[in-house]
This record gives structure tokens, sequence and C-alpha cells, in this order.
């Protein structure tokens, strides 16, 4: 089953799901890794690269997702009134922080005007600077928001094992499984 | 015996006219530049500029040690034509850039080496340390420019250490010092 529907997430939806978890830690270990690289580092070129070309794929990915997402119809959310509301401002501001976090990553590379090259495969070109000390400001941004992110995925799996170990209902097994 | 005295009172009048004189910075039209190299391992010169900054000397080619100049500068200007070198530039493994937003370079002692060469000693501040740095200076050239004022402009240069001003981050054995280049040019005010 590839679409969701109204008790199940499709497999699509799952894969999406998984990519974008996995990847984002990945995304997060590296750059925080990376920052404090020496001069000399052998992977003071490289980290940086892979950084920005995995960013830049999960960008496409996560628009997709969201596109992926308008076209599905949400499965039935499990839970309590409070549950179910906190859940959506949770859901809102991943995909929220997210995007924040893409765009600025983008916007702090290229704004000397030079693109970002996805693996030596294709260029993002640049869009040019739009504010004063761009890479600058929108650094702040991306680092900030990025704490941010990975504090909303502690509480968002945390709400999960609470899901599966306490009320033992299918919150979780119904994103590892599909139908 | 009148012409003799005549030609006294014109003497000392011009002498007035090049007494010291105080000069603005000519940041606005851009006829000034504080540029920076540093090696890249020991295979290149890096160079790049600040592209804000202001500054005010006041300059007697009569007495140069009377002499006297003072710059700022934004040091989150800083412009090395590469958006993530210049975002690293201004975090706090260099020019710390937020904590210590200005640089500045006021004169304490000009001394006149003739010919139009002289050196400004001068106290720096950067990072958050103040250290007295040399600026071995010279005269480019003064006199009225064709707009109705008149200008005089300097050129200038001092290397000191990174670590002179708690400058920590490790770039290599040809990399320890940064050499601030400057091109000043003043209209008189």
């Amino acid at each position: 089953m590839l679409k969701n529907n109204k008790n199940n997430y499709g497999i699509v939806a799952i894969l999406l799901h998984w990519i974008s978890a996995i990847t984002i830690f990945g995304l997060f270990g590296l750059g925080f890794w990376m920052v404090d690289l020496s001069y000399y580092s052998e992977w003071y070129k490289t980290a940086p690269s892979i950084h920005k070309s995995i960013g830049m794929i999960l960008f496409f990915i996560v628009l997709f997702r969201l596109f992926w997402k308008t076209i599905n119809i949400k499965p039935i959310p499990i839970g309590n009134k409070f549950e179910i509301k906190i859940s959506k401002i949770v859901h809102f501001l991943l995909y929220l922080l997210m995007l924040t976090i893409f765009i600025s990553g983008y916007l702090i590379s290229t704004s000397d005007g030079r693109g970002i090259e996805i693996f030596n495969f294709i260029t993002i070109p640049s869009l040019g600077e739009f504010i004063e000390n761009q890479e600058s400001v929108m650094g702040s941004i991306h680092k900030y928001s990025t704490y941010t992110l990975m504090v909303l995925v502690g509480l968002h799996s945390i709400a999960a094992l609470k899901h599966h170990f306490v009320n033992k209902d299918n919150t979780l097994k119904r994103m590892i499984k599909t139908k | 015996m009148k012409k003799l005295l005549l030609a006294t009172a014109i003497l000392a009048t011009s002498a007035f006219s090049v007494n010291a004189a105080d000069y603005k910075v000519d940041y606005e039209g851009a006829h000034a530049a504080i540029q920076f190299k540093i090696q890249h391992l020991g295979y290149s010169w890096l160079t790049g500029r600040f592209n804000k900054f202001d500054g005010e000397f006041s300059y007697d080619p009569a007495k140069i040690e009377d002499s006297k100049i003072n710059m700022t500068i934004d040091v989150g200007s800083v412009d090395s034509n590469h958006a993530e070198r210049d975002k690293h530039l201004r975090s706090p493994d260099f020019l710390n850039a937020k904590k210590y937003p200005t640089a500045t370079f006021v004169s304490t002692d000009i001394i006149n080496q003739g010919d139009g060469e002289f050196d400004v000693v001068g106290d720096l501040t950067l990072n958050g340390v103040t250290k007295q740095v040399v600026i071995d200076a010279e005269l480019v050239g003064e006199g009225k420019d064709p707009w109705g004022g008149y200008r005089a402009g300097f050129t200038g240069e001092t290397t000191f250490a990174l670590k002179d001003f708690d400058i920590q981050k490790e770039l290599g054995a040809a990399s320890t010092h940064v050499t601030l280049e400057l091109n000043i040019e003043g209209i008189k005010k």
C-alpha cells in the first residue's frame, strides 16, 4: 500500500519519515563535529561538502514529503484531545524548523554568489545576498533552529515511546509497518 | 624695506596655511581602504578587506611629529570574497565580531623618517585586546582636488601576530602573522 488510509500510513509516508529521521541525525552529528575541525584535518573540506550535499538532497526529499502529505489523507490521530493538539503543534514545528534549517543553510553558503555543489554532480545556483552579513545571520539561525529541532525531536520520540510502552497503542507501530 | 615686509608677511601667511590641518578620511567617496593579507599554507597570499570603517587625521607636513590619526573599523564588515570564510572570520575563532564589533587604531607618536616616510606608533584594539603597533607609512601625495577641496593621501602597513590579539585559531606555521595594509585619503575639513 503506497498511500495512507484513515488508519494507517502507506509505505511512501513511512519511508519518507524514516529517511528524514536518520538523515537529520546524521546531518546534526556531522554538522556539530565539523565546525570544530582543525584547519589541517583531512575532513576540513570534505565534511562541510558532504553536509551541504546531503542537506540539499534532504531538502528536496522533504519538499516531496510535504507534497505527498497534501495528496494523502492523514490517518486518524491516536490519543486524547490534549495529546492530539500538542502533537499537531509539534508536527507543524518540526516541518517549519526543517524548512528553516534547509533555507538558512542554503543562504549561508550561497551569500557570496557561489552555488552549492551536490556531490560534484549538480550545482544548485545562488540567489545572491538578500541581507547584510547574510552568512553570519543565517549561520546563527541555522544553529539555533537546529538545536530547537533536536529538542522537539526528543519530545516527539518520547511521545512515540510513551504511546508504545505506556498506552500500548498503535502510534509507533503504524509508523514502522504498513498494513 | 616695504617689499621685504610684504614678502615676510606673505611667507608668514603661507607658513600658517600649511599648519596642521584636520582631514576626514574619504570613506564616503571610497578613496580609502583597509586590507589584510595572510599566508595560506605558505603557498599564497590570502587577501581581504574591511568594507566599513571611518577615521580622521591631522597632518602638518612641516611638523610631521605633531600629526595624529585615529581609525575605527567595523570588524563585521570583513570581506574575503568567500561567505563561508567571512562567517568563520567573524566567529570567536578569529575576530569575535559579535562581542567586539569595532577595532580601533589611535596614534600615539609619529616618528619622521624623512623623504615622506614615517612610523605611526599607536594603539590597535582588536578582539578586545589593545596593543601597540607601528605602521610603516608614507605620504603618497597631497594637493587640491578638481572639485574645490584639498586632499592628502597615505599608504602604510603593519604586521602582527594573530596570537598578540588573542586569536588562537591554528592556521599553520606560515600563517601566524597578518599584515594590515592601509590606503588612506583624507579631505581637509
